[in-house]
């Protein structure tokens, strides 16, 4: 892309605002608060990650270790709710920050202050479910989709879910609002839509699913709370209610949210291959339109979730077939991405190693997907490991794949240094070998009927089991040289160029390495 | 304008922020318990509430100087336009999810309730609404769209014409005749509020319906008392208009805050009619 200004041109970066801890606090400057979430979210990784090996633990070998159920049950729903609330949205939306702004030749982000009040609010949220672990009667044991009658039954625990699901809300759909607003009106002159990088393309359909289905979610949280307290009849039978209901509301938002976690990194993964192939994204305009029309559709399909819980069957096929479309424009961008490799002069740095093992994990969840998407054999499959493992290829293998994809990538331009390569590679080749260890056998499991959410298990599935809990170990201790190869890139390492990859494209790559405090204080001219 | 095309307003740094962040914790923490029954509770909301006032003064205030110091041009208007309008949106949403809630009751778990695969336990159960479901052994009597309900509307509907006055008379420049509009708009408000609080102590007092009369008491008071909160908070922003007004901000090309304000309530308004439809009239 062509700029008239260059980025270093305006550059002045003596450090004006406040410095030390003071900076962090108060700061509205979008790089600071992208490095926020990010820390944030590594840190919530890895307590949602040491939750995952104490589940992993527990299941071991059958029997009953040192979980008793109530805790097990505990840790699986704060697990599931700090990866996916904690964990990999704050992620996208820290590459959000750091990156739109610069990608779309931007000063900043449009609301500075809002943007930190986004950023503080997940400490108030993380801090309500942590805590939950710690109060009388213990966490939420219901499971991250907090169905009643159960999460009616529960202990305070509950309650502090409840709340903090709350201000996890305000803080993305603030998050949310923010990035819409920055996309749709701070672009750099000549800055089209149908040219911004796929990154900013996909966070803005982002943006608008966050908008739509949190505040639903908020509804659903808000109607078990005066159940629980307050004598109202939502989800009770007795009083006209249903816990059905419940279901239907929490999956309305709970479809949605499945794609706000998987497409920002369909956008990063457009980027990497597009870079590590040296050829422009193939079909650029077919990518857009297969982002947005999964949004759409994701507003329709909820029912899938629902195959057991009673339906008419004419619901059944509606929801089947409407599942089903989704594989069709994700096919589309599955297709874009290996067409854009085709003869492509291909190189595998770690960002490109990490987006393909996203293409090929991420296809399998998706496949997994539509095998669950056949209501005839979901009934036999329903809250098998055979879903654990599905979503796991697609939120492990998907979303974090692409956001260590993210991260390598983009690391140069944070910190102004590369990252050793050679590590980089050796983490890959452990995540990838280790995950497959952990979630592939996890197939086998569900398919001969190991249900999920449970401690215990019959003798027949002790050795899939045991390899698997051995994959999670290993997965876990892998990503310590993660945060190793992050931590020494910071510190040190070989100057990167202001554009370290040849072939990547973007106004980002405009701008010097490490990217000055301020960037694009005036705006370049695209062509 | 003076500034380069491409100039964008970035706040300095700030406090607020970091303080909203601990009056949702308090204000969280404190709901917490007090729904558990422990005596800390109200005393961490109010903490947290306190919190949140202070917050937003001195948040709105920071923002207010900024505009009125003309740091704001075109392109910061038309990104608060764009903000507005997706919070709207969100709220929309959030109501969406509580209208799904009511029509799910009348169309599906009722009917259900009432149908033979449901006799052995509940006989005699029959599908009528307003219901309050086979377990409700009490009798009730049922709001009625005429009264109050109907009162409501017109006040509500007039609101939005007299804001719209209101908007006529800045954009003209006439001062006192945008005070006045606002003064209307303010009062038909706060009229509605009162009615409806009339109309609450009513169905508890008289008419045996209360938040726990089943699912047809669940959807009434939840559908309507949210909405009653957003014209409270309506309410209190068009008050602020009104101060601002007061203190001569505000100009005819420049006064985003009051038209925020005024998509807003138009909005609680469109929220209005939804429901005298669905859960008055229906
Ligand atoms: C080291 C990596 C991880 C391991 C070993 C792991 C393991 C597990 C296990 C054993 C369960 C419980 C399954 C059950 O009994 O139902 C689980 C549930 C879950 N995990 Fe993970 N997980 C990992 C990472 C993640 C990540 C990164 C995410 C999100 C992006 C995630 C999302 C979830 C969700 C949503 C659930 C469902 C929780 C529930 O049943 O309510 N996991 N995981
Ligand atoms: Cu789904």
């Amino acid at each position: 892309m062509e700029t008239t200004a260059m980025g270093h041109a305006e550059v002045h970066d003596h450090g004006h605002g406040p410095t030390g801890l003071k900076r962090w606090l108060t700061t509205t400057n979008h790089k600071d608060i992208g490095s926020m979430y990010l820390w944030f979210s590594f840190a919530m990784f890895i307590v949602g990650g040491i939750m995952a090996l104490l589940i992993r633990a527990e299941l071991f070998e059958p029997g009953l270790q040192f979980l008793d159920p109530e805790r097990y049950n505990q840790i699986v729903t704060l697990h599931g709710l700090i990866m996916v609330f904690g964990a990999i949205m704050p992620a996208f939306v820290g590459f959000a920050n750091w990156m739109i702004p610069m990608q779309i030749g931007a000063s900043d982000m449009a609301f500075g202050r809002l943007n930190n009040w986004s950023f503080w609010l997940l400490i108030p949220a993380s801090l309500l479910l942590v805590t939950s672990l710690f109060v009388p009667g213990g966490a939420a044991g219901v499971g991250w989709t907090l169905y009643p009658p159960l999460s009616i039954q529960m202990g305070m625990g509950m309650d502090l879910a409840i709340f903090s699901v709350h201000i996890l809300g305000i803080s993305s759909i603030l998050g949310s609002i923010n990035i819409i607003t920055t996309i749709l009106n701070l672009r750099a002159p000549g800055m089209t839509m149908m040219k911004m990088p796929m990154f900013a393309w996909t966070w803005l359909i982002t943006a608008f699913l966050i908008i739509a289905v949190m505040p639903v979610f908020a509804g659903a949280v808000t109607m078990l709370l005066t159940d629980r307290h307050f004598g109202t009849s939502f989800f009770s039978a007795a009083g006209g209610g249903d816990p059905v209901l419940f279901q239907h509301v929490f999956w309305f938002f709970g479809h949605p949210e499945v794609y706000i976690v998987i497409l920002p990194g369909f956008g990063i993964i457009s980027q990497v291959i597009s870079a590590f192939s040296r050829k422009p994204l193939f079909g650029y305009a077919s990518m857009v339109y297969a982002t947005a029309s999964i949004a759409v559709l994701s507003f329709f399909v909820w029912g899938h979730h629902m195959f057991t819980s009673g339906m008419p069957v004419t619901g059944q096929l509606f929801y089947m077939y409407a599942t089903m479309l989704i594989a069709i424009p994700t096919g589309v961008k599955v297709f874009n991405w290996i067409a854009t490799m085709w003869r492509g002069t291909l190189t595998f740095e770690t960002p490109m190693l990490f987006a393909l093992g996203f293409i090929f994990l991420f296809t399998m969840g998706g496949f997994s997907g539509l095998v669950l998407a056949m209501t005839a054999v979901d009934v036999q499959m329903h809250n098998t490991y055979y879903v654990v493992a599905h979503f796991h290829y697609t939120m492990v293998a998907g979303a974090l794949f692409s956001a260590f994809a993210a991260v390598y990538y983009w690391l140069p331009k944070w910190t102004g240094h590369m990252y050793n390569e050679k590590l980089g590679k050796v983490h890959f080749w452990l995540t990838m070998a280790f995950f497959n260890m952990t979630f592939f056998v996890q197939h086998f499991l569900g398919l001969a009927g190991m249900p999920r959410r449970i401690p215990d298990y019959a003798l027949q599935f002790a050795d899939f089991n045991r390899i698997s809990s051995i994959g999670a170990f290993g997965l876990g201790i892998s990503q310590l040289l993660f945060l190793y190869i992050v931590v020494s890139c910071i510190k040190g390492g070989p100057k990167a160029a202001a554009k370290p990859w040849d072939g990547a494209e973007g106004l980002e790559w405009d701008v010097p390495s490490p990217a000055p405090y301020h960037t694009w204080e005036i705006q370049p001219q695209v062509k | 304008m003076t500034q380069p095309a491409s100039y964008y307003y970035v706040p300095s740094p700030s406090y607020w922020p970091l303080v909203g962040a601990l009056a949702l914790l308090l204000l969280a923490a404190g709901a917490v318990l007090w729904v558990n029954g422990y005596s800390s509770g109200p005393l961490t909301v109010s903490a947290g509430f306190a919190v949140l006032i202070f917050m937003m003064a001195g948040w709105f205030r920071t923002v207010i100087r900024e505009s009125e110091g003309g740091l704001y041009n075109k392109r910061v208007d038309t990104s608060f336009r764009w903000a507005m309008s997706w919070f709207i949106f969100s709220e929309v949403m959030f109501f969406a999810a509580f209208f799904g809630a009511l029509f799910y009751a009348r169309v599906l778990s009722i009917p259900d309730l009432a149908s033979v695969d449901s006799q052995l336990l509940w006989p005699n159960f029959s599908a009528v609404w307003p219901n309050a479901g086979p377990g409700y052994k009490g009798t009730f009597s049922v709001m009625e769209a005429m009264g109050i309900p109907a009162i409501n509307t017109l006040l509500l509907l007039s609101s939005g014409a007299t804001l719209t006055w209101a908007h006529w008379g800045l954009m003209k420049g006439n001062r006192t005749h945008l005070a006045l509009g606002l003064v209307l708009t303010i009062a038909l408000g706060v009229i509605f509020i009162s009615l409806q609080a009339s109309e609450y102590s009513h169905a508890y007092s008289e008419m045996n319906l209360k938040l726990t009369t089943g699912i047809y008491g669940t959807t009434f008071f939840m559908l309507t008392g949210f909405h009653g909160l957003h014209v409270t908070i309506g309410v209190t922003m068009l008050t602020v208009m009104l101060f601002r007004v007061l203190a001569g901000h505000f100009k005819p090309d420049h006064h985003f805050a009051f038209e925020a304000v005024a998509w807003y309530w138009h909005f609680v308004d469109v929220v209005w009619l939804m429901l005298y439809v669905v859960v008055y009239w229906l």
